[in-house]
């Protein structure tokens, strides 16, 4: 296919633009240093897209995933001062995280709650339940040695987390049964349930993705930082993971979503962010600009498709 | 893909599907009163009438949607109790809507193969798409459907290519008893003429089965071999398509009118 008439194509530009404009106007925007900041910034929100993607494909969303982000790493520390070992930990973390998924999952699909309402629920329900077994304070992140470098220390590690996927999670919506299910699932759930798809195991695969992605990302968070606060994650990251869909091209609407994209997207929101703050915008107008130009990036891209559109095949 | 199956029953002219004496109630309203029907390999029959003659009904029970409350059902000559669409569906049944059939945001060869993949071997079992294009291109050139790029988004077709995508789809998945549910329902004349020349040349095949539900009696007399007409859920007539006309067809069903308005 026409590389220029991919649907990412349109972000990837915007990427470009606001690059060169931030290379041009703000000193030191192409250095190590703060190519490192940067990739923090985008780690997060890009690999919670990757779950929210497959949801959004499917007709779904999870409000929830930034509670479980925060949630994951009290568990692993439990789990760690109960004597496993840190991998084990995390394991047990991550199992916790599935059945959050899971149980999002049969509520929505089985009693017919909207997932939007589920997973608002879910979100205050585990705000609560991490407040409770942390007492309100930080947990350290457990010391393993050079598994904390892998798992977030080292500078870049977090971004190469993402980036590594954001290939499983392409592969799985482009090259699996999965995924091509999961696309039949939200852009036409009687001709995919007429076909013999079981759409309910896609949405509540697709949920269980999300939180498990989720929780994996919280823990990285942790040890990249060191400790973890309760109150971390939250609607903020969750918000980011969802705007980096859909400014990646994700339509809201379901039966279409690129995970591609997706990364695009959380790096032109990590350039915004991060670009921002090197030029020293004021603190107070640091949100207003960033949701402008959310608004303006949105407006570029869906003019971008339709002109794309228009093109004769 | 189910591998081709020796067709020793769908042979032209034989007996392909035969309803007799049909009586399907919903509560205290009768939406069938006894209908019968046959088509057999390399025949089409249109089922004509207005909306509420039981003309859906009567389809729905042929897929296994709906259960009659009265009357048999032979398959290929053996009595069969059509409990599921599945079931239906193994005997070769299969019904193509026009738009509910497909999903537009997956490609025209994804479509034909929903739900029945190919895979390549190994522990990932990853989409074949290099075979299913080409399966794609070979089932739509076997029935003669000119589609230059099988990588097309399906919401990107006419209403007539999306059709025959369904149809091929419903052929190439071993359908042999095709119930098509108003295929030229809402097609200019260009494409509601490519869409008969397709089925002209699946009736020439011999093997398969047709059953078209349609509105328009001209139409529908110019592409079946039989039709018959339903009025509020019987069968009133029933005609060699060559030895009637829309004007007869036309005036039974003023003559019906007239005695509702009590004229």
């Amino acid at each position: 296919m026409d590389l220029a008439l991919r649907p990412e194509a349109s972000v990837v530009l915007v990427a470009l633009v606001l690059v060169v404009y931030f290379e041009m106007t703000a000193n030191n925007f192409l250095t190590d240093a703060n190519l490192q900041t940067l990739s923090q910034f985008v780690a997060a929100p890009v690999i919670l897209a990757c779950g929210e993607i497959m949801l959004l494909i499917c007709r779904e969303i999870d409000l929830s995933v930034g509670q479980v982000f925060a949630l994951a790493p009290f568990v692993m520390e439990k789990a760690y001062n109960a004597g496993l070992p840190v991998v084990g930990a995390i394991v047990a973390a991550l199992i916790v995280c599935a059945l959050v998924g899971l149980v999002i999952g049969l509520i929505t699909v089985h009693l017919n709650v909207p997932s939007f309402i589920t997973t608002l629920g879910m979100f205050f329900l585990i705000t609560g339940i991490t407040l409770t077994i942390s007492r309100g304070f930080p947990a350290d992140t457990p010391n393993a040695g050079v598994l904390n470098n892998i798992l977030g220390g080292w500078g870049y590690a977090e971004f190469l987390w993402a980036l590594g996927l954001v290939a499983v999670m392409h592969t799985v919506l482009r090259h699996t049964r999965w995924g091509l299910h999961t696309i039949a699932t939200g852009g036409n759930a009687i001709a995919a349930a007429e076909a013999g798809i079981n759409i309910d195991r896609i949405k509540i695969g697709n949920f269980i993705i999300t939180s498990t992605l989720g929780g994996f990302c919280g823990i990285l968070e942790a040890f990249r930082i060191g400790s973890t606060d309760p109150l971390a994650g939250g609607s903020n990251i969750m918000f980011l993971g969802v705007a980096s869909g859909v400014i990646g091209g994700t339509a809201i609407a379901g039966g279409t979503g690129t995970i591609i994209g997706g990364l695009v997207g959380g790096i032109v929101l990590g350039i915004l962010q991060d670009g921002f703050t090197l030029q020293g915008i004021n603190a107070f107008m640091f949100d207003t600009i960033i949701g402008g130009a959310i608004l303006l990036a949105m407006i570029a891209n869906i003019q971008m498709a339709r002109w794309r559109g228009m093109r004769p095949q | 893909m189910t591998s081709p199956k020796p067709h020793t029953h769908h042979t032209h002219g034989s007996e392909a599907l035969r309803a007799d004496g049909i009586v399907k109630r919903f509560g205290s309203v009768e939406a069938l009163s006894g209908v019968g029907m046959h088509v057999s390999f390399g025949e089409m029959l249109g089922i004509l009438g207005d909306n509420g003659a039981g003309k859906s009904t009567l389809l729905k029970i042929l897929t296994g949607f709906h259960q009659p409350d009265a009357g048999t059902i032979h398959v290929n000559g053996q009595q069969q109790t059509l409990n599921s669409v599945d079931r239906a569906r193994s005997l070769g049944i299969e019904c193509v809507y026009q738009d509910l059939a497909l999903v537009n945001g997956l490609s025209i060869y994804h479509n034909m193969f929903l739900n029945r993949e190919l895979v390549r071997s190994g522990p990932f079992r990853l989409l074949n798409h290099r075979a299913m294009r080409q399966r794609a291109m070979d089932a739509l050139a076997d029935i003669g459907v000119n589609i230059p790029n099988v990588d097309q988004e399906v919401g990107r077709l006419s209403g007539g290519q999306r059709q025959a995508i369904a149809v091929a789809r419903a052929v190439h998945s071993d359908a042999r008893i095709l119930l098509l549910d108003e295929p030229l329902a809402a097609m200019g004349a260009r494409e509601a003429g490519q869409i008969i020349s397709l089925i002209e040349r699946l009736k020439a095949r011999g093997d398969i089965a047709i059953v078209m539900i349609a509105h328009n009696y001209a139409q529908t007399l110019e592409v079946c071999d039989r039709v018959m007409l339903m009025q509020h859920g019987t069968v009133t007539y029933e005609s060699h398509a060559a030895e009637t006309s829309p004007a007869e067809l036309l005036e039974i069903v003023r003559r019906e009118y007239r005695e509702m308005r009590g004229g």
